[in-house]
């Protein structure tokens, strides 16, 4: 058996998003209120639902290839641009502080009717027609600082990803048992 | 109204994972939403101004030799996410028409603050080439360096530009 499968269809992007979006939404990640109120570090559901899920996938990717089933090779690791990297990071999460929501996050939140989630969405793509307006003088940013292609976290600091994969886990354990007071409350007000 | 309850956000962080796992066994790549914004502008941009688009250095490559920006995986993935936060809305009963933002704020202020927030999100996902879901998420996923250093710049700004503006929302 060969994995990935290679299935990159429209059906295939019709129905992992379909996942995508009914979990979001059950998780409350469609609530800007909320998602800014973890920038206030009020709510802790973004940060353990984010850690949470990255620690399942990467550790079924882990088991996968250690029985021989999945390559990290065939997976897409994106690489670095040190400052691209890092200032696109710092522009997102200013987003979220100012407009309440990230991209994704927008779509679920329009789509539970939240007229500010469709306006966000606007604002994406105006964003991006700023970003393809100033791109030629961009570039040398963008291009700057590259780091080796497709580098994981264990590559960086000279350790085997299993031992990056416990040292997540770890980090998420104790974040969770710390922020365990602060329940992901039911219908969080954006007073809260 | 009733509402059912969301699911803690463990429950939740476990199902995502799951289905980032089923989605890089099947695609070889994870999620993602930026794509699309990107791909709407494009697509626009080549129709209400196409010689400058042809001619843009970002823009110009996605359009060029006919091809349909609209028609790619990241634009159904995003048409898909709609379909499900909907479909999870409605059965959870949360369905509703409104226009969240700072409570003191009138709903024009919000709609603009929703606004600017857009234009730098979808600026910054461009610089970055991805954003929470496809560099943050996906990448964290397969331990790559760069989900966690867009992560650091995510989380580090996002919270100073909370904590600054935290008058606004009590």
């Amino acid at each position: 058996m060969t994995m990935p499968f290679g299935w990159v269809t429209p059906l295939s992007g019709i129905v992992f998003g379909i996942l995508f979006g009914y979990v979001l939404q059950r998780g409350g990640l469609g609530n800007g209120c909320r998602l800014t109120a973890q920038l206030r570090l009020k709510d802790w559901t973004v940060f353990n639902v984010m850690f949470t899920a990255i620690i399942v996938a990467a550790a079924g990717l882990y088991v996968l290839q250690f029985a021989g089933f999945v390559q990290w090779s065939d997976l897409y690791v994106p690489t670095t641009y040190l400052w691209a990297t890092l200032l696109g990071g710092a522009f997102v999460g200013a987003g979220m502080g100012v407009g309440g929501y990230c991209p994704g996050t927008s779509v679920v939140g329009a789509a539970a009717g939240r007229l500010d989630g469709i306006v966000f969405f606007a604002g994406l793509v105006l964003g991006v027609v700023l970003f393809a307006g100033l791109f030629t003088g961009l570039e040398p940013l963008l291009n700057a600082a590259p780091g080796p292609q497709a580098q994981t976290l264990g590559d960086l600091l000279h350790i085997p990803n299993g031992l990056v994969l416990v040292l997540l886990i770890a980090v998420a354990s104790i974040v969770g048992w710390l922020s365990r007071r602060v329940k992901t409350s039911n219908s969080i007000s954006c007073a809260d | 109204m009733t509402s059912r309850p969301i699911w803690s956000a463990h429950v939740a962080g476990f199902a995502l994972g799951l289905v980032l796992l089923a989605t890089f066994l099947a695609t070889g790549h994870g999620l993602g939403a930026s794509g699309t914004p990107t791909a709407i502008a494009a697509a626009a941009s080549s129709a209400i101004a196409p010689a400058a688009t042809a001619g843009n250095g970002y823009l110009g490559p996605m359009t060029a030799g006919g091809s349909d920006p609209l028609n790619t995986w990241i634009v159904w993935e995003v048409i898909g996410m709609g379909i499900g936060a909907l479909l999870a809305a409605w059965w959870s009963g949360r369905m509703r028409l409104r226009v969240e933002g700072p409570p003191q704020m009138k709903t024009t202020g919000r709609l603009v603050l929703a606004l600017v927030g857009g234009i730098l999100s979808g600026f910054g996902a461009r610089v970055s080439a991805g954003c929470t879901s496809g560099l943050g998420l996906s990448g964290g996923a397969v331990l790559a360096t760069a989900g966690f250093v867009f992560l650091i710049g995510f989380f580090v700004t996002g919270i100073l530009v909370g904590f600054a503006t935290r008058r606004l929302w009590q």
